[in-house]
């Protein structure tokens, strides 16, 4: 039986910490006696037959009818599925998305549908690569249907192809891939790595465009979303949701189908990234000591390259299919289930070290501004009732965070870096006088339409991610980040955890309680 | 008089090419610049006066004879051995302070203007520099005949003469040269936009690459005189892109960031290392190979470079100019500027005025008497790195 994730008080025998630190590693030891360490709960089993427990989601759904009486001849049926984004890192083959829309396909197939295009729901995200594509849905998949174009990414700037189906009491428009509004059935193929994805998210971000996003993709509502893990106190999943119901009731008929994963993100060289310090084998120790050294001696491009390239032995902890709502009900218990860890009370000090990767840089680089959004807007958000520090408290991220950036992924992030954070770091200031230009910029638009790059405005979103965090903290600290770079992102640079602990002093005093959030494996702190 | 002065030595040309890649130091004491007595100049004839220097500044070209590494071709347009300086303020014997336009023009060769008005820069023959009276020699600082700025005192034409107010301070006065070579570029730039009837069509950006004196020369002057660009700076060192926007650029980054500087202003597309469109005039202030192939990249197609840096031996492919149909047009000096109602000023005369509200004594950082040449000229030849700007000899009483 996996045992839940917990809390440690740190006490004079407490082994230093692992910390990330971009592509490298650190231990870290944090102060006796004020200082806890939340650890997310061990993986939960998989289930034992993944193809067979979707079939029967399929067959047995939520509120709705069994797929294949959805299904008949001469029907227009479209699958999305979530991106490269999802998940962290890349699954091992076969991947769930692949799994379900197989399953899918073989149903339309009995049925006789012929007319079936698969779309990836990938919004302003950057295009997938082919073998990517090849990587999530599987060859069998990928060779039926890209050569003939009915297995393509969707594109928010093809206006052509753009609908609007309506529009929400708040004035919100709901703005769509054409060939999803007119299907007679769309499936919607999920994975559900943390509580903020899946339900109406799915559809309303993946397959929107950029006026549709730019309702709930503002600083106003990321600055209101309390947190991103909690979709009910959160500002962007209100308005999502609202438009979930104009997509309810003007669009086609959804069909859904989430699954979820447990918490074994890292294959067994790595063992020790998911243990609890004090439970490190004598292996674990030189596992991890050959491994850091070996790092510390890699060059970074190396490095990076190494970590992209492992495959997660994620394992499929339940699916569920049918009407939108419900079943995104059900996904959110088994995703708490695996994540949720109950806190007591707030903390001065919350530490974390920001890993490789996040959301937006698969198989690329963990540019500042990520770095920015993986601290302050995922990991920060990772709770539900209060955040972990307090109002004012002090952020303190591990990172190298060196002025380097993908420039196939990432071309507008790099003008971001240069122009926008040269002026302003407020969310509000940037999206005034900033915004609309990276938005429209038709450069940015052409290598978002035709190359591997996320749209021009996504720098924005990343570092509206981050608008809570930013606003909350009273300071943020990066540990060994360039200190130029960490200056432009508005924080402030420290060489050791002890110099970062000093300057924090300034913020919250001399003896101040710290909470370490223990990554990797995700976990949602439930803070009383 | 004791005075620097270089002499015709392929050796030590050759030897201060050699060193200077290791030590600019060693360069100039291995190269052609020497300090010592010097055979005082005589007077060349009517219309010359005797010059006392106060200050005069050293200039890239200046270093590039002292390290061996000026182009060939002038060397049938100097006569040796001759005394450098060419950024000179000085004093009559009347005791009026003045700047020297350096140029040696027709008048001061007793050569037919082009006009009667005519500057000493003007001109469409070169001739009159290498004929008449004087010893060949493009510019005071450059001729045997009439000594320059890096001596006590040297001739200079009443044609070169301009007096500067009491307002104008020396080190201010010093930069009158070199302002008015940005000035000459500002109008480079004025003239292709006019031609493209560019002035009121739209955002205008001019880049300027590099921001050495010239560099900021030429932002103090687009400021002046081309106030409706947009002017976005590729510079190197902290105290140049403070100078720069407080000289009036409206961005200002890292010369390898102009071109996404550029780009993100105009809108333009990345294709390989060029931008579809770009700068509607881009400035080399730096004239290596690296820069005019990035101002060609930046500029748009049919827009104008103007080289105001002076170049040697450069190399190009010359494909993106000719696909482009970039202009690459040379920015030597100075001479007589048309003005947007017709009416004509001379650059040096636009350079004075702008001296005096650019405030550009701040540009002169170190001043060293000639004595200390080695260290004036490696002070110099290491501006940026160690935060300077313009560095000038002092000749000054009591200097």
């Amino acid at each position: 039986m996996p045992r839940p994730g917990f809390v440690l008080d740190v006490d004079r025998s407490t082994p230093p910490m692992l910390f990330w630190h971009g592509e490298r590693f650190s231990l870290e030891r944090l102060p006796a006696d004020r200082s806890r360490v939340i650890y997310p709960a061990e993986p939960l089993p998989g289930l034992i037959d993944p193809d067979a427990a979707i079939r029967q989601a399929l067959l047995q759904p939520l509120d709705m009818e069994p797929l294949p009486s959805l299904l008949h001849a001469g029907m227009r049926l479209t699958i999305c599925f979530d991106d490269a984004s999802l998940s962290l890192p890349k699954m091992r083959r076969p991947d769930s998305r692949q799994r379900i829309i197989e399953t899918v396909l073989d149903m339309a197939a009995e049925a006789g549908v012929d007319d079936v295009h698969i779309i990836a729901a990938l919004g302003l995200h950057r295009r997938m690569h082919d073998y990517e594509l090849r990587h999530v849905l599987g060859d069998r998949i990928f060779d039926a249907f890209h050569p003939s174009g009915a297995l393509y990414q969707h594109d928010a700037e093809d206006h052509a192809n753009l609908v609007v189906l309506g529009e929400t009491d708040h004035g919100e428009v709901l703005e769509i891939n054409r060939r999803v509004a007119e299907s007679d059935l769309v499936v919607y193929a999920n994975v559900n790595q943390v509580a903020m994805d899946g339900g109406w998210k799915s559809l309303v971000t993946g397959v929107a465009s950029y006026r549709c996003l730019s309702h709930h993709h503002n600083p106003e509502s990321l600055q209101n979303t309390r947190s991103l893990m909690d979709r009910h106190h959160s500002a962007l999943h209100h308005s999502i949701w609202r438009m979930g119901a104009v997509l309810r009731d003007n669009g086609p008929k959804v069909f859904q189908i989430e699954s979820t994963i447990n918490n074994d993100a890292f294959p067994s060289p790595f063992n020790f990234l998911s243990k609890r310090e004090w439970e490190w084998t004598g292996r674990d120790r030189a596992t991890f000591l050959a491994t850091s050294k070996a790092l510390d001696r890699t060059p970074r491009r190396l490095a990076r390259r190494i970590f992209h390239s492992i495959e997660a032995p994620y394992a499929m902890t339940s699916v569920q299919a049918g009407f939108t709502e419900t079943v995104h009900e059900r996904t959110l218990e088994h995703v708490h289930a695996q994540h949720i860890v109950p806190v007591e009370g707030q903390t001065d000090i919350l530490t974390m070290g920001i890993p490789f990767i996040s959301p937006y840089n698969p198989e690329s680089i963990m540019n500042p501004i990520l770095v920015m959004c993986m601290g302050l807007g995922y990991l920060f958000n990772m709770y539900r009732g209060r955040p972990l520090v307090r109002e004012g408290g002090v952020v303190i991220m591990t990172h190298p965070t060196t002025k380097e950036f993908h420039p196939v992924h990432h071309p507008s992030y790099i003008d971001f870096f240069d122009e926008v954070l040269a002026d302003t770091t407020d969310p509000a200031e940037m999206s005034q006088r900033w915004e609309r230009k990276y938005a429209e910029d038709e450069w940015y638009r052409h290598l978002y339409r035709t190359g591997n790059a996320y749209h021009g405005v996504h720098p924005f979103y990343a570092w509206y991610w981050g608008a809570h965090g930013q606003q909350w903290a009273g300071r943020v600290i990066i540990v060994g980040g360039d200190p130029a770079t960490v200056r432009r992102l508005g924080f402030t640079p420290a060489s050791t955890m002890d110099d970062a602990f000093e300057l924090a002093s300034e913020v919250v005093g001399r003896s101040p309680t710290i909470t370490h959030l223990h990554v990797p494996s995700v976990l949602v702190a439930d803070v009383h | 008089m004791k005075a620097l002065s270089v002499r015709r030595s392929v050796p030590r040309f050759g030897a201060a090419r050699v060193v200077s890649s290791i030590s600019q130091r060693s360069a100039t004491r291995v190269g052609p610049l020497t300090f010592g007595e010097i055979e005082e100049p005589t007077q060349p004839g009517p219309g010359w006066e005797r010059i006392d220097t106060s200050l005069s500044g050293i200039c890239g070209s200046d270093l590039a004879l002292a390290e061996g590494r000026a182009s060939a071709y002038f060397e049938d347009w100097v006569s040796f051995p001759f005394v450098p300086g060419h950024e000179i303020v000085g004093t009559r014997g009347d005791g009026q302070r003045v700047v020297i336009e350096p140029v040696l023009g027709h008048s001061a060769r007793g050569a037919v203007p082009p006009s009667p008005e005519a500057a000493p820069g003007d001109g469409d023959d070169y001739r009159h520099l290498v004929t008449g009276p004087l010893e060949p020699g493009i510019q005071t600082g450059f001729c045997n005949s009439t000594g320059g700025g890096w001596a006590p005192w040297f001739w200079a034409h009443e044609s070169q003469i301009h007096a500067i107010p009491d307002s104008l301070s020396d080190e201010a006065a010093v930069l009158v040269e070199p302002l008015a070579g940005g000035v000459h570029a500002a109008f480079s730039v004025r003239d292709a936009l006019r031609r493209g009837d560019l002035l009121n069509r739209g955002p205008v950006v001019i880049g300027v690459l590099g921001a050495g004196t010239m560099g900021l020369a030429t932002v103090a002057a687009l400021r002046a005189h081309v106030p409706e660009a947009d002017v976005i700076v590729g510079a190197r060192y902290p105290h140049q892109f403070a100078i720069a926007r407080a000289l009036g650029a409206v961005e200002v980054v890292r010369s390898t960031d102009l071109a996404a500087a550029i780009r993100r202003r105009t809108g333009a597309h990345v294709i390989g290392r060029h931008l579809s469109s770009g700068a509607h005039c881009l400035v080399d202030a730096v004239g290596s190979s690296e820069s005019i192939s990035a101002s060609v990249s930046m500029t748009r197609p049919r827009g104008r470079v103007v080289l105001l840096g002076m170049p040697a031996d450069v190399s190009l492919d010359l494909t993106p100019l000719w696909h482009r149909e970039t202009e690459l047009r040379g920015c030597y000096t100075y001479g007589t500027e048309t003005l947007d109602d017709g009416s004509t000023a001379r650059t040096f005369d636009l350079a004075i005025e702008l001296a005096q509200t650019t405030g550009a004594e701040r540009l002169v950082s170190a001043t060293y008497p000639l004595e200390r040449h080695v260290d004036a000229l490696a002070h110099a030849a290491e501006a940026g790195r160690r935060g300077a700007v313009k560095i000038a000899f002092d000749l000054r009483r009591g200097n």
